[in-house]
């Protein structure tokens, strides 16, 4: 078969990998110091723990950059590793499901269940 | 001396098979060629390629002991003992110690590895100035003798779609090069997530290379220029 190479991606996909392993880097010790700083604490004080609102920005916006971390992860292992393409793209799918899906269950705890912790 | 040997003859041999060697060898001031040359003088059906056995010509590359060298500059004294030489991997053998380098050179070939440039040629030459041509050191070693792209996961992995880190080496000394006019071109050539971004740094190209070359510090030459056309 001749080689359908040259597409003119990836660039893009290899930038987001790099800038969210910069974000990753920063957030990820900065929100561990958060909750390991506050422990041993109850249930009341767990949920005091996200209250204020950068704390939960900061904790989509770390997931939102871990989901598409593993997802540019995820591509490279697929691509290396399974070479049909139609096990690929449905692959793919299931990695995309998951993971936008862990993002929005997540938007879901720390935003819709404000509620719930003032009840 | 005690030497592993890989065999394989397709004509008469089902699999290739591990042979086990001893050789009769001072290995002061000698090289691993040397030896297997002596070996061969033993048993001339021992195939191997070699040429200028000086580190120059490129075709005597095995792997030795896990590692990728040039047989006729790894000295014999350093080697641990049995001696394991293997043909390069992830290219199909085609006899004992003989691969078949097609794939590395079909991907050498896809980078274009020439000058291109369109302006009437001068009367003398194309000159350059001392920093432009510093620009290529460091690139035009490179004697490509595959031990970096057969020590790559992702060129086993994906040969024919990766460039491999010679090709990427050789596709840098070109993008670099003052005289040539097909830089937009030869990024366009690799801006792709198989040809160029299979490469995921993990260096195991500088560390085979017998040149002491560092392709990954090229690669990530060509993925800063990508990144700058692009932002």
């Amino acid at each position: 078969m001749k080689s359908t190479t040259g597409s003119h991606t990836g660039t893009g996909t290899w930038l987001v990998q790099r800038a969210t392993a910069l974000v990753l880097a920063v957030a990820l010790p900065g929100l561990m110091i958060h909750f390991l700083a506050a422990l041993p604490v109850d249930f009341s004080g767990w949920q005091a723990l996200f209250l204020p609102l950068w704390v939960r920005v900061m904790l989509l916006l770390t997931m939102t950059a871990l989901a598409l971390h593993a997802w540019v992860g995820m591509r490279d292992i697929f691509m290396d590793y399974v070479h049909s393409t139609g096990a690929r793209l449905a692959m793919y799918l299931t990695v995309i499901v998951i993971l936008a899906g862990s993002v929005a269950w997540l938007a879901v705890i720390v935003f819709g269940g404000t509620q719930g912790s003032a009840a | 001396m005690k030497f592993r040997l890989h065999r394989y003859n397709p004509e008469t041999d089902a699999k290739p098979f591990m042979q086990d060697v001893e050789l009769d060898i001072d290995p002061a001031g000698k090289m691993l060629l040397d030896a297997l040359l002596a070996i061969k003088a033993q048993d001339e059906t021992l195939s191997l390629r070699r040429s200028c056995r000086e580190g120059v010509c490129g075709s005597d590359a095995v792997n030795v002991n896990g590692k990728n060298r040039l047989a006729c500059i790894t000295p014999l004294p350093e080697l641990k003992e049995p001696i394991e030489v293997r043909p390069l991997p992830g290219l199909p053998v085609i006899r004992d110690l003989i691969v078949d380098m097609e794939p590395f050179y079909k991907q050498y070939r896809s980078i274009k590895p020439w000058l291109v440039n369109d302006a009437p040629e001068p009367e003398v030459e194309r000159l350059q100035s001392p920093a432009d041509r510093a620009l290529l050191d460091g690139a035009y070693e490179c004697i490509l003798c595959a031990c970096c792209t057969t020590s790559c996961p992702s060129f086993w992995w994906n040969p024919d779609t990766f460039v491999g880190p010679a090709g990427l080496l050789q596709a840098y000394r070109f993008i670099a090069d003052s005289r040539d006019e097909a830089t937009a071109a030869r990024l366009d050539n690799l801006e792709d997530p198989y040809r160029l971004y299979r490469c995921r740094g993990i260096m195991s190209c500088v560390e085979a290379c017998p040149k002491g070359l560092n392709p990954t510090a090229a690669i990530g030459r060509i993925k800063s220029l990508l990144v700058k056309r692009r932002v």
